[in-house]
């Protein structure tokens, strides 16, 4: 039901821009309108989100400490999973973004025989790394339909993407490794019992759409060709606010567009925004120097105690009487 | 009320990982007996001013809620909110890839999918997605959010109160979502409608009044301590005097107060009476901050600042310099991530030095409150006490690190490099359940009652199930620690998984190994067992 409710969800978009650039001739609508509004949703989207999350504060300073803490000056600290220093939270969090740190942790931990056993369990990190990496770098491609002259980066790129010089046009190792990866992370959601269990539609959702994206461009590249020049035409008058529509770009371009849009548009309202969160989880972006440097909480108040005096009050002859000294006789 | 658990580890440790056919949604909460504890006291909760304050049983039908509760909830999700930013990531971040899903001790030893943490967090997401999102207000169910109902409203309360909030989810998790700050959340809003269970609302109504957990009164203490003076006096010949409440002396020492009340806490409790006898510390103890724990923790921000901020208080009465804390975990969550930002700053007391070595405990001159695990490492580093570890040389000892101290602070080389300093037999458990990867005793959080006893022993399983395993394989016989709640409960997990290991405060183990200026020749350990090679001279 979830995973059906999503993968008609994709076809459907891709009917509709099918129809609407086929039948109604709405190229203008999809070439150029919903861009704009599904860049706008983007960037705006983002920004808030971020902004909302900003809006709340950190009323206290709680990483989670994953090694040695900072103490005596003999004691080796693991100055990267326990950082108390700028520095060493940076490197915490750029290894966290990059490289994905704790899910290289993952352990499968399984019952044999009334033993528990704790077994390495490292493809969700390798498909969720080559997942996001094959994205950035598809991603950071495209960027030669936005810019008038080729950068050299770019092209190095394309060079090592293609370097295995199979096929023509040239095979994109990344396009293989981005449609491997998202398959297995569908394929994990459907057989592993508990990552069933607790997938939501909002979890395959964007896996076919990007499933949807990746396999539309990759049809494109290299089986049912557009007119690529045209293509170029159109991401540049969108970069430079003059849009045009060019004649004879082939429908599957408008489906790989919408695609792209629904995903931006989608991106925002989503579980995607993780890739902003990130960046602000207060148990991996702080250092562990709480007892160091006292951490402020902006809206800390005034509490109610039950003060000595009222505690002396109390126990005042109980006290006297063992010996312990007392403030009023 | 409930059956006696009788369950035996056979039966308890049959479990099946595999989810129900039915979807979480549709699968009521079912109260099964021995797994959840009796409701708050009207009286408890009243002691302390909390709302609702009511007598109620979780088990019965009727929870008699107050006609709004629902706005109640919801008003309270709102604050916290804008308040916590972990909240509003955690219930947008979360991209359920499992990984957290096998790492939960009770999803270890129950089987339970609602206790996978990232389940135990969409029981709450869910309703933050129908009242506080566009798309859980227009999708409903599709888009993963729920109707705030009675049901919904117990299921929570139900597994809110199966989380310890040990944090190893958030180790494993790629955003670092740390259910324990969901459950903390989870459980001040139903603290709004005086949810909270008794073990811990009893407790918090003691500490406020009296100062301590166990409402263990001024004079109490001190007979209570006297008690362990005087078996300290036959173990090793020694006359100790400690101080009570005294102004002027450098150092406050607090410590959890189930070191004064219960074996094998006791002993840990003697331990640090020894070890700062033999040093001449100018130290004191208080009657008005006896707890270093902290249950107000378990229940919301606001409690737990309430009892904690009498340490500073009698800190600050009494004139000390700095203060030591003695073994516990979550107060040492509490005294290092959250005491300073309370109750600080501590600017009336100067930055802890250790008057025996000189040295300075840098990392804590802004809280200015040292671990006694800090503390003793720097003794011993410096050579400032004599020790002779045969004397517990009957013990074979493993070391389990408190979820709180692991992976709340980080302290984890000071008590190992004490601990072979004071013992000659000492195995690490497998490297995935210690550090911080560590494992719960299940049942930390305040949710240590015999009521409670299935689900302890299913949350204690996997830790249970790496000391069996050095058990087995060296003959492990002792499971050392630095946490008042490991010491009052790993002994009932023991028994239950791993008969023959005895639990230990690691302060137990030095005061064992200390040889103190003009004691007697020792034969009898803190326990007053004999010591090995020395029954015959008796």
């Amino acid at each position: 039901m979830r995973i059906l409710f999503s993968f008609f969800a994709v076809i459907a978009l891709a009917l509709i821009a099918y129809a609407g650039v086929k039948i109604a001739n709405l190229q203008f609508l999809f070439g150029v309108v919903i861009p704009y509004i599904a860049i706008a949703i983007f960037i705006l989207g983002f920004i808030y989100r971020v902004l909302k999350w900003g809006s709340s504060p950190v009323p206290f300073r709680i990483p989670t400490t994953c090694g040695q803490q900072e103490s005596l000056s003999w004691i080796k600290q693991n100055k990267i999973e326990n950082p108390s220093s700028a520095s060493g939270v940076v490197i915490r969090m750029a290894l966290e973004v990059l490289l994905f740190r704790s899910l290289f942790r993952n352990l499968k931990t399984q019952l044999k025989e009334g033993k528990l056993v704790y077994g390495e369990a490292k493809w969700l990190w390798l498909a969720g790394l080559a997942f996001h990496w094959s994205f950035l770098i598809i991603f950071v491609r495209h960027f030669r339909f936005f810019l008038q002259n080729t950068p050299s980066f770019i092209k190095t790129i394309e060079g090592l993407d293609s370097f295995l010089q199979v096929g023509v046009p040239l095979l994109y190792m990344t396009d293989i490794v981005l449609l491997g990866a998202v398959t297995y992370l569908f394929l994990r959601r459907v057989f592993i019992p508990q990552v069933n269990y607790i997938s939501l539609a909002a979890d395959y959702f964007p896996l076919f759409l990007i499933l949807g994206i990746a396999s539309s461009g990759v049809v494109m590249r290299y089986f049912y060709k557009v007119h690529i020049v045209g293509v170029k035409e159109l991401a540049m008058g969108l970069v430079t606010l003059s849009p045009v529509i060019p004649q004879g770009v082939g429908v599957m371009f408008y489906i790989h567009l919408f695609l792209i849009c629904t995903l931006l548009a989608y991106f925002p309202l989503s579980k995607l925004m993780h890739m902003g969160g990130v960046f602000l989880s207060p148990t991996r972006n702080m250092a562990n120097n709480s007892r160091r440097a006292r951490h402020i909480n902006p809206w800390n108040y005034p509490v109610h105690i039950h003060t000595y005096e009222e505690y002396e009050n109390d126990f005042r002859e109980k006290m006297k009487k063992a010996g312990i000294p007392v403030e009023k006789e | 009320m409930a059956t006696k658990f009788t369950a035996k580890p056979d039966e308890l440790s049959k479990l099946d990982y595999k989810p129900p056919k039915k979807g979480w949604m549709d699968n009521p909460v079912e109260f099964k007996e021995n797994t959840f504890c009796w409701g708050a006291k009207g009286k408890n909760l009243k002691i302390i001013d909390f709302p609702n304050a009511r007598d109620w049983s979780p088990a019965e039908e009727d929870w008699k809620l107050p006609e709004n509760w629902q706005e109640i909830v919801l008003e309270g999700i709102k604050e916290r909110l804008s308040k916590y930013r972990s909240l509003r990531l955690f219930m947008d971040i979360c991209v359920r890839c499992g990984a957290c899903a096998d790492k939960c001790h009770f999803f270890i030893g129950s089987g339970d999918p609602k206790n996978m943490p990232v389940l135990r967090a969409e029981l709450l997401r869910s309703i933050y997605r129908r009242y506080f999102t566009a798309s859980g207000k227009m999708l409903g169910k599709i888009a993963g959010a729920r109707e705030l109902t009675i049901d919904v409203l117990k299921e929570l309360w139900y597994y809110y109160y199966q989380c310890t909030e040990c944090r190893r989810c958030s180790v494993f998790c790629p955003y670092g979502i740390d259910q324990a700050e969901i459950t903390m959340m989870g459980r001040e809003l139903l603290n709004l409608l005086g949810l909270n269970i008794d073990w811990i609302a009893g407790p918090v109504a003691n500490c406020y009044m009296k100062g301590n957990h166990l409402g263990l009164e001024p004079h109490t203490i001190k007979n209570g301590i006297e008690f362990f003076l005087d078996d300290i006096e036959t173990v090793t010949g020694i006359k100790i005097k400690p101080t009570f409440n005294r102004k002027g002396a450098e150092i406050l020492f607090v410590t959890p107060s189930g070191d004064l009340f219960a074996d094998p806490g006791t002993y840990t409790c003697m331990g640090y009476l020894m070890l700062f006898h033999e040093l001449g510390l100018d130290y004191t103890w208080s009657t008005y901050a006896s707890e270093g724990g902290n249950f107000g923790f378990f229940t919301s921000n606001e409690m737990a600042k309430r009892l904690n901020a009498k340490i500073y208080a009698e800190a600050k009465r009494l004139g000390v310099k700095w203060i030591i804390g003695g073994e516990c975990g979550h107060m040492w969550r509490v005294v290092h991530q959250y005491m300073d930002t309370w109750n600080g700053p501590a600017d009336f007391l100067e930055e802890p030095v250790s008057p025996i070595t000189g040295t300075k405990f840098e990392n804590a001159k802004s809280t200015k409150m040292v671990h006694i695990a800090e503390f003793t490492a720097d003794l011993i580093k410096n050579g400032k006490l004599k020790l002779d570890p045969s004397r517990n040389d009957h013990l074979k000892v493993t070391w389990h690190d408190s979820c709180n101290t692991a992976r709340g602070m980080g302290i984890l080389e000071e008590p190992r490099y004490v601990l072979r300093n004071v013992c000659n037999h000492f195995y690490e458990m497998p490297e995935e359940t210690i550090r911080e990867r560590t494992f719960c005793c299940g049942s930390g959080t305040g949710l240590n009652a015999s009521e409670n006893m299935e689900l302890r022993m299913r949350g204690g399983f996997a830790r249970a199930n790496a000391v069996k395993y050095v058990r087995d394989r060296y003959g492990v016989n002792m499971l050392a620690n630095i946490c008042a709640i490991d010491r009052a409960t790993l002994k009932a997990l023991m028994e239950y998984w791993a008969p023959d290991v005895q639990v230990a405060g690691l302060h137990e183990l030095v005061a064992n190994a200390l040889v103190m200026k003009g004691e007697k020749e020792r034969t009898q350990d803190l326990r007053l067992e004999p010591l090995p090679g020395k029954e015959a001279k008796e």
